[in-house]
């Protein structure tokens, strides 16, 4: 009731173009209204808008912002718009088309929840224009349902199953028990953790499947509990996780049986604090303090924010000044243009090295493997991981061989 | 039977029993709302905003509020909180209700329902400016750490707790409004203002402590939550639609309707979790639907 009665649409321009006539030259290039306009479809105010929500869109500006003074000021005309999606596939929908058929936006990005990418996606590729997802987590983006009009910059299931899922089997946690978030995201990433699980050795006890968004994971938490699993891996993400994490504790689930927090980011680690997240294995596909190059480019977010960036936001960041320099590139921003040249062109920057988009969308770049920091071992503010292991590339993302998207199998 | 349906005793147990925990919520909090609208016949829609608004100050009174007084030593602990808070709570709603609410009883339902609902967007808005959606933590109190082994289950400490403190409270209520003078002075205020004032009583300040007392249930029932749920501005939200059906169920604006369907409630969902966890979400809503076809005034409502 609440979120029908929001309005849904809450747009800024960054820098105005007057005028929409269809493929103005504009600085060289053949536009389709004399303007590229990136829109930021994200959560603003539910469970996910921390990890995603203003953050991309500060992401998004920045990109924009550094492209201009790359190009010393003589670019095409650049307009940002963002939306809240509020985690609905139905409202993503809605918006996605209200921005393409009416508004001519030419590229949407972040699209936090699985369950609002796959509604965007084929819109998208309806409609001639080009999707980013680097909220959503599910393998179905670039398995079953992908699209030549998308690209999948962050992270998937896959890669969380394979990293965290791994790591805990090998540390001797062999018999599982999940606690799933019942949608699309959560089904993916209990599925692809149970094949990494069962393929080292381990056995899958059984799982529950909680609805999205819950409060109260008791119930849920008992059953696991009484499975007798060594490990209940956390199928969920956000406040999800934080409220399953703090609700294990109180029924005493630990250390008899432990945790694995299968999607994990930054903010639910702020969020919870080290005294109850410490020892904790996580997977991610960027961390703040890695390298000088990922410190230098989250300070200068941080000082924007207030917040240091997730690997949501930094992927928006590193994607949008992709997407931009593409269509300078390709001189156009006809979307099959833009893709093409997005997909030859590696990506090389403080979010990834040398990362190149496959045929199904997937950006194949490396992980981390980290564990959370004793409060003791923090040494500065948002100090919160060590990295156990980077995880590389070609066992990061699933093998071209499995894939399930037609695109793949040219 | 228990073999049967693949299940033990012992789970089903248990499961009924945290049904019981989440069932003492939904009480408290749909007794504040029934305690609202049999009084003053508004649909508080702000009730789930005060209830994130009672975590979120005691998360503030044992964290934040001692380095703002300059002595970092000093922190508003859980007890002190518990009174403390729903005061707190209460007073904003008596300056909402004294400056807003007031000037809407003689309208529609509708227009206290959309204020209500306005106010709640910008409170849970601001707290989301401020903190974000991540949320807090928010220590259990030392005293209550640990669990007691039941034989079928650990029950932890702190939810036997939220048990007696909501059932005490509910109950306290239900016989100071059904059983008392003051409550019956409440009641007759409600059917005939006019008549009540004649007698000498001062309705509109009645009414202005009476919508103070509901909102200080909503407070009350965020400090009670803070230590199990993760404070962020969008608890209330998410709890605040099956706490409406609830009342719903119950009968608007009966008492005891809503604590008995509160309870009630909590156990049949405790039970979906059982058996269809999937469902456990939306089978408050079927029941809803159900009982209006049949009882369209509710379980314990009366048609008028």
């Amino acid at each position: 009731m609440k979120r029908k009665l929001v309005s849904l649409a809450v747009a800024a321009a960054l820098t105005l173009a007057p005028g929409a006539l269809v493929a103005q030259q504009k600085g060289g290039l053949k536009l389709s209204d004399g303007v590229v306009k990136i829109g930021i479809l994200t959560d603003m105010s539910g469970l996910y808008a921390d990890l995603s929500g203003a953050g991309s869109i500060t992401a998004a500006k920045m990109a924009i912002e550094d492209f201009r003074a790359q190009e010393k000021g003589n670019v095409f005309p650049i307009e940002l718009v963002y939306g809240d999606h509020q985690n609905k596939g139905d409202v993503a929908s809605n918006k996605a088309r209200e921005w393409f058929e009416r508004d001519k936006v030419d590229m949407i990005g972040d699209l936090v929840t699985t369950s609002t990418a796959l509604a965007v996606m084929p819109i998208a590729k309806q409609a001639n224009r080009i999707t980013i997802v680097s909220g959503a987590a599910s393998t179905l983006i670039t398995g079953k349902n992908c699209t030549d009009t998308n690209v999948h910059y962050v992270y998937d299931t896959y890669a969380l199953a394979n990293g965290t899922g791994k790591a805990v089997v090998k540390q001797g946690g062999d018999s599982w028990f999940f606690l799933t978030a019942d949608y699309a995201f959560g089904h993916s990433l209990e599925k692809d953790t149970s094949d990494v699980v069962k393929a080292n050795g381990g056995k899958v006890l059984g799982a529950v499947r909680h609805p999205f968004p819950g409060t109260d994971f008791s119930s849920f938490l008992l059953k696991a509990q009484s499975s007798g699993a060594k490990v209940i891996g956390l199928a969920n993400a956000g406040t999800d996780t934080t409220n399953s994490i703090k609700q294990a504790a109180e029924f005493g689930i630990m250390p008899k049986q432990s945790l694995a927090g299968l999607l994990m980011f930054l903010t639910d680690i702020h969020s919870l604090g080290l005294k109850t997240a410490q020892n904790m294995y996580l997977t991610e596909g960027f961390y703040w303090d890695f390298n000088a190059e990922t410190r230098a480019w989250s300070k200068r977010y941080y000082d924007q924010h207030k917040r240091m960036p997730t690997m949501v936001q930094a992927g928006v960041y590193s994607s949008t000044m992709h997407y931009l320099k593409a269509v300078k590139a390709a001189g156009t921003d006809e979307a099959k243009a833009v893709m093409a040249k997005m997909k030859q062109t590696p990506v090389n920057d403080f979010f990834a090295k040398n990362a190149r988009i496959r045929d199904d969308g997937r950006l194949v770049h490396d992980f981390y493997l980290l564990q959370v920091k004793k409060p003791e071992e923090s040494k500065y503010p948002w100090d919160y991981y060590h990295v156990r292991q980077v995880i590389p590339a070609a066992d990061a993302v699933g093998p071209a061989a499995n894939s399930e998207c037609p695109l793949m199998k040219k | 039977m228990f073999e049967l349906l693949g299940i033990t005793p012992q789970a089903l147990y248990s499961q009924l029993l945290v049904g019981l925990i989440n069932g003492s919520f939904y009480a408290l909090l749909s007794l504040g709302l029934a305690v609202i609208f049999g009084m003053l016949n508004i649909i508080n829609f702000t009730h789930g905003a005060q209830y994130m608004l009672g975590a979120f100050l005691a998360w503030i009174g044992l964290t934040q509020l001692g380095p703002w007084l300059g002595s970092p030593d000093f922190s508003l602990n859980y007890w002190a909180a518990l009174i403390v808070v729903p005061l707190l709570v209460g007073a904003l709603g008596i300056v909402i209700e004294r400056t807003m609410l007031r000037h809407l009883y003689k309208l529609d339902h509708l227009y206290g329902l959309l204020l209500t609902f306005g106010i709640a967007l910008i409170i849970e808005g601001l707290f989301r400016q401020w903190h974000g959606s991540s949320g807090k933590s928010y220590d259990i109190p030392e005293v209550l750490r640990g669990a007691i082994n039941l034989g079928f289950m650990y029950l932890p400490k702190y939810r036997a707790w939220v048990i007696v403190a909501s059932l005490t409270v509910c109950f306290a209520t239900w016989f100071v409004i059904e059983r008392t003078k003051l409550g019956s002075y409440l009641r007759a205020g409600t059917e005939n203002p006019r008549l009540v004032q004649a007698f000498g009583i001062n309705v509109p300040l009645m009414i202005t402590l009476t919508y103070g007392f509901g909102v200080a249930l909503a407070g009350f029932a965020g400090v009670l939550a803070a230590p199990i749920f993760t404070v962020s501005p969008q608890m209330g939200a998410d709890l605040i639609i099956v706490v409406f059906a609830v009342v719903v169920i119950g009968g608007m604006g009966s008492i005891l309707g809503s604590i008995v369907t509160g309870l009630a409630l909590g156990l049949v969902e405790g039970l979906t979790k059982v058996f269809y966890p999937e469902a456990s979400a939306v089978v408050v809503f079927v029941i809803m639907s159900i009982v209006l076809l049949v009882r369209p005034a509710g379980l314990f409502g009366r048609e008028k």
